[in-house]
């Protein structure tokens, strides 16, 4: 066997391999996505989807202010965690390479690393006793704000790291001022590193349980104001996995089932919108248009 | 100009154009910000959302103790429809302790706890008992061969201390004679999280077993020997049913819900007692209870005389305060008025009579009569409410 | 430069902008300093909060295996191992699928597949843990008892950490499930950051004559490797944090043993079981918990730094091009 069939089995391995741990990983993944189809769905109606969640598992039961609570829950905090991780991201990659950009990066991996309900209890600490707004919708935001901060900054960072140096040189060459050059040039190449990372960020936060449990507390009832406690689909799902009662448990399932769906849609929403516009094509038809309209 | 021209100038059009995407993140920006006021719109237009909420509604939040969330929220949920939807009560569970910690830091209305207060404890703080249910802890098992089984209670105290290691040693056989018992081994299966439960328990155990008493005592988290430990009563309900040989202890609502077999026990006067809602009130009729305000931490009922009292059975106790507008307290005259309501209706026929269908066991008017009590001497700035 | 009003060159505006320039570095900078801010203020809260712990136990604390609330003892070394142990699996088992699928999603994957397999991985950091729990419960630990323990007992049972039986519930079984959850995070944020490799470090490797897998080593895996490297630091995060799917699967255990395969404890999953039901020393002694949780999981990104920051000085830190 000379070197070169060897390099070529080498790789068909490697292809192979690659393609094992794809379908390795899959089997558990799509595994867990089917049973919460399955167990889920059958307790999905429109009833489930707009009555308030009571908890005794009779019939008329729902989870409808807990959607609204974690949609509101992951706005608030998405409004408070997105601009800060993405600017954060922003300086590390952009004006890093200093000790304080290093320390930066450090503490942000810190950050990370925090457990979750630990920062529900600075959360607590903060909001709900020092600030003294009590349990409510806030406070809650802001803990699932301060768990995003590390993953979007992060992946912000690493998609502007990966950007060509050649582009950014090219803009400023051309007299483009730095910040513009960040903004429009940097950001616009690395918009699908960090979109990626947002919306990762954003799934995390909506399935996360233990922060709300000291923060947003919980409500039965249709309340959404800022500062009083709300419902949310993970705590649902908590409370419902330890009450007796079996209806209950089966609409855990379904509140799974609709939490996946509603990041679904938003990863699917996120996506269309971004589609890169079709430049070519509208060159291509101006060229024809051009070229049918002039006289020969 | 020439067709070449004109293309050229096309060309060079295209190409000064940097990548530039058409502002697709604004785009994004507006879309989310787009879709959440229509979200909110919406939400007030259906009149779901009301800043301020209704000058009439209060709202009255609890935490604390898992074990009765079940029947408060039920209770909730009728008062709030009694009430034509004035009186909002919202509980949370969460333990316990965390019920004893918010309502300390006054963070919430009233608090549910298994276990009660030290003397000194309620004294400094000022807080009531109040039991508004009893519940029963089963000693569930899974042994596929065996649908009834007898215990009493130093046996069960020898197995979770790991003295009786399989399923036929001779003092189980003893208690089920004609029941074929096999030779497998028994894993105990117990609360790994802080609990009411355990406390019930290993108070049970600790009774019974002066050696259980030495080397582990009562408490809300146990050391339990060589035993697989499980989060909540969920946690230890379905691990018992996916381990085989398996035994562990549950409250009853679980173990009936998730059709766990469980065993019977021999009560204080040596009968073999089920538990049930009879026989945990059985187990509550006889003990004479301290008043409200006085000092708790020695109540329980656990091993009662009694022909048909289950020995297992608990009380599980509301907290309040006293006197409801104390330092750091933001409750208002009004809501004070809703709360007192709002548990007299739990504690009188009205709010009892939803517990059997959830397996909560009412009240014995004795222990209503007391709590009667404890509520008539509950104030707001002096004044008694009720 | 003038040109079609419809400005779509950035070369609009004012060629030299310093003004803008300082603005746009200080607010950044700003927004930057707040991510220290809040690890700092964390950390003093937990500080002040676990100092009846600290004052009672020291040092004692980390050495210390006994944890009885009932005689007030607190000691978290069961837990650090634990934590230590679950997690090595978790990585072990998690990122180099993880990587495998990352390789395939971005460099062999059809196009009509890249799209919907993305998708599909990236939902899957959404489900709940309590979710991934009773999975885990249900279809997983049937398996690992039925086939891979028994299989793990017969060929490496003779050693320390595969020795016992096991009811499958179990260190090994936590870190299973643990691996199972970061992967979708690790495979992301890796895929994103070699699809941002430029084509240009492909071709050139191509073009000298290598393989798709030389290409792939060569050119993506080394350029991407501080990505990828962020995407593990990410995935470590939510592992070593992991409450409900670990307390569902461990067996809650609080003692030391070296075998996989016996029931054991981590630190996040003792810290969210004894919560709710503890108060004074105890609620000290789990918030000390935290901190310790806190400085291993430092202490290993560290580490871990350290180890590959030799390899990664090869690599340009602001992504060089051609």
């Amino acid at each position: 066997m000379n070197i070169y069939e060897r390099r070529r089995i080498k790789n068909t391995l490697a292809s192979g391999l690659a393609l094992a741990c794809v379908v390795l990983a899959l089997i558990p993944l799509v595994y867990i996505l089917a049973e919460v189809v399955i167990k889920g769905a059958p307790a999905l109606s429109w009833e489930f989807l707009t009555s308030r969640t009571v908890g005794t598992g009779e019939p008329g039961e729902g989870i409808g202010n807990a959607i609204v609570g974690t949609l509101l829950l992951v706005f608030y905090a998405g409004l408070i965690g997105l601009p800060v991780g993405i600017l954060t991201g922003i300086y590390v990659s952009e004006y890093g390479n200093n000790r304080f950009g290093t320390t930066v990066r450090f503490f942000n991996d810190v950050l990370a690393n925090f457990p979750s309900i630990v920062v529900g209890l600075l959360a607590y600490a903060l909001v709900v006793a020092y600030l003294d707004v009590g349990f409510s919708l806030i406070a809650g935001a802001f803990a699932l704000a301060i768990i995003m901060i590390p993953i979007v900054a992060n992946t912000t960072e690493e998609a502007l790291r990966m950007v060509p140096n050649s582009l950014r040189e090219g803009a400023l060459a051309l007299g483009v001022p730095r910040w513009r050059t960040v903004l429009k040039v940097m950001l616009t190449n690395a918009r699908s590193g960090i979109v990626t990372g947002s919306l990762l960020s954003i799934a995390r936060i909506a399935g996360e349980t233990a922060p709300l449990l000291l923060t947003a507390f919980y409500s039965s009832y249709w309340s959404f104001s800022p500062t009083e406690p709300v419902a949310s689909l993970p705590l649902t799902i908590f409370r419902n996995y330890n009450s007796p009662s079996d209806v209950l448990l089966e609409q855990a399932w379904g509140a799974s089932l609709v939490l996946i769906l509603i990041v679904l849609s938003l990863n699917i929403g996120v996506r269309i919108l971004m589609r890169p516009r079709k430049r070519k094509h509208k060159a291509v038809k101006r060229r024809w248009m051009t070229r049918l309209s002039r006289k020969t | 100009m020439s067709e070449l021209d004109l293309e050229k100038k096309e060309m060079n059009e295209e190409r000064i154009a940097m990548p530039h995407r058409g502002g697709g993140t604004w785009k994004i920006v507006l879309a989310a910000i787009v879709a959440a006021a229509i979200l909110i719109a919406g939400a007030f237009a259906t009149g779901l959302l009301s800043i301020g909420g209704d000058e009439e509604s209060v709202t009255l939040t609890g935490a604390g103790a898992t074990f009765p969330m079940p029947l408060i929220l039920k209770w909730a949920d009728e008062y709030y429809n009694e009430t034509d939807q004035s009186v909002k009560v919202d509980y949370a569970g969460g333990g316990s302790g965390a019920g004893i910690t918010q309502i300390k830091d006054n963070n919430v209305d009233f608090a549910g706890t298994d276990a009660p207060l030290s003397a000194a404890d309620s004294t400094t703080y000022g807080l009531v008992h109040i039991p508004e249910t009893l519940g029963a802890v089963v000693v569930a098992f899974n042994e596929p061969t065996v649908s009834s089984l007898k215990l009493d209670g130093s046996t069960l105290a020898r197995i979770f201390m790991k003295n009786i290691t399989a399923w036929d040693d001779p003092e189980i056989t003893v208690l089920n004679p004609g029941v074929t018992l096999p030779s497998e081994q028994i894993t105990t299966i117990v609360r790994s999280d802080s609990s009411g439960t355990t406390f019930v328990f290993s108070g049970y155990l600790a009774k019974i077993s002066s050696e259980f008493d030495e080397l582990y005592g009562q408490g809300k988290s146990v050391s339990w020997p060589d035993a697989i430990g499980a989060s909540g009563n969920s946690g230890v309900t379905q691990t018992i049913k996916t381990t085989a040989h398996s035994i562990g202890y549950i409250e009853l609502s679980y173990a009936i819900e998730n059709d766990v077999p469980f065993a019977q026990l021999e009560n204080h006067d040596g009968n073999f007692v089920t538990a049930s809602l009879e026989t945990t009130s059985a187990a509550a009729a006889s003990f004479t209870l301290p008043a409200g305000d006085g000092d708790w931490s020695g109540v329980n009922i656990l091993d009662q005389p009694g022909a048909n009292a289950y020995p297992i059975a608990s009380f599980t106790y509301i907290l309040v305060y006293k006197e409801l507008h104390n330092d750091g307290s933001s409750m208002n005259k009004t809501a004070a008025q809703a709360l007192l309501d709002f548990l007299w209706w739990c504690l009188h026929e009205d709010g009892q009579a939803y517990g059997p269908d959830l397996h909560y066991a009412e009240l014995p008017a004795s222990v209503v009569a007391i709590n009667e009590a404890t509520l008539n001497s509950i104030t707001y700035d002096g004044e008694v409410l009720r | 430069m003038r040109g079609n009003e419809k400005g779509t060159s950035v070369l609009r505006g004012k060629p030299l902008s310093f003004g803008g320039d300082l603005v746009f570095r200080y607010s950044v900078m700003v927004v930057a300093t707040l991510t220290l801010a809040l690890v700092w203020l964390l950390v003093i809260m937990m500080v002040i909060d676990a100092s009846s712990s600290i004052d009672t136990f020291g040092l004692g604390f980390v050495t210390g295996d006994v944890w009885d609330p009932n005689r007030d003892v607190y000691g978290a070394l069961p837990f650090i191992f634990g934590t230590l142990l679950t997690t090595g699996i978790a990585l072990i088992i998690g990122v180099p699928l993880s990587i495998g699928i990352a390789v395939y999603l971005s460099e062999l994957a059809p196009p009509y597949l890249r799209g919907p397999l993305s998708f599909v991985v990236e939902l899957l950091a959404a489900v709940p843990s309590v979710i991934y729990g009773l999975w885990a419960m249900y279809a997983l630990r049937p398996v690992i008892v039925g086939t891979v323990e028994p299989f793990l007992s017969d060929i490496l049972g003779w050693t320390p950490l595969f020795a016992g039986d096991s009811v499958g519930l179990d260190k090994f079984t936590a870190g299973i499930i643990l691996a199972i959850m970061i992967i979708p995070t690790i495979a992301s944020v890796s895929k994103e950051a070699m699809m941002a490799v430029p084509d240009s470090q492909r071709e050139a490797a191509l073009s000298l004559g290598a393989t798709r897998y030389e290409t792939t080593r060569m050119a993506v895996l080394t350029y991407a490797r501080s990505g990828i490297f962020g995407a593990t630091i990410l995935g470590l995060g939510r592992a070593v944090g992991e409450t409900m799917a670990v307390a569902m699967t461990i067996g809650n255990a609080n003692v030391i043993s070296w075998s996989l395969l016996d029931p054991g404890q981590t630190m996040a999953s003792l810290i969210a079981n004894n919560w709710g039901e503890a108060q004074d020393l105890q609620l000290s002694a789990l918030i000390e918990m935290g901190l310790v949780l806190f400085v291993v999981a430092l202490v290993v990104n560290v580490f871990a730094r350290l180890m590959v920051g030799r390899f990664m000085k090869a690599v340009p830190s602001t992504g060089g091009g051609l």
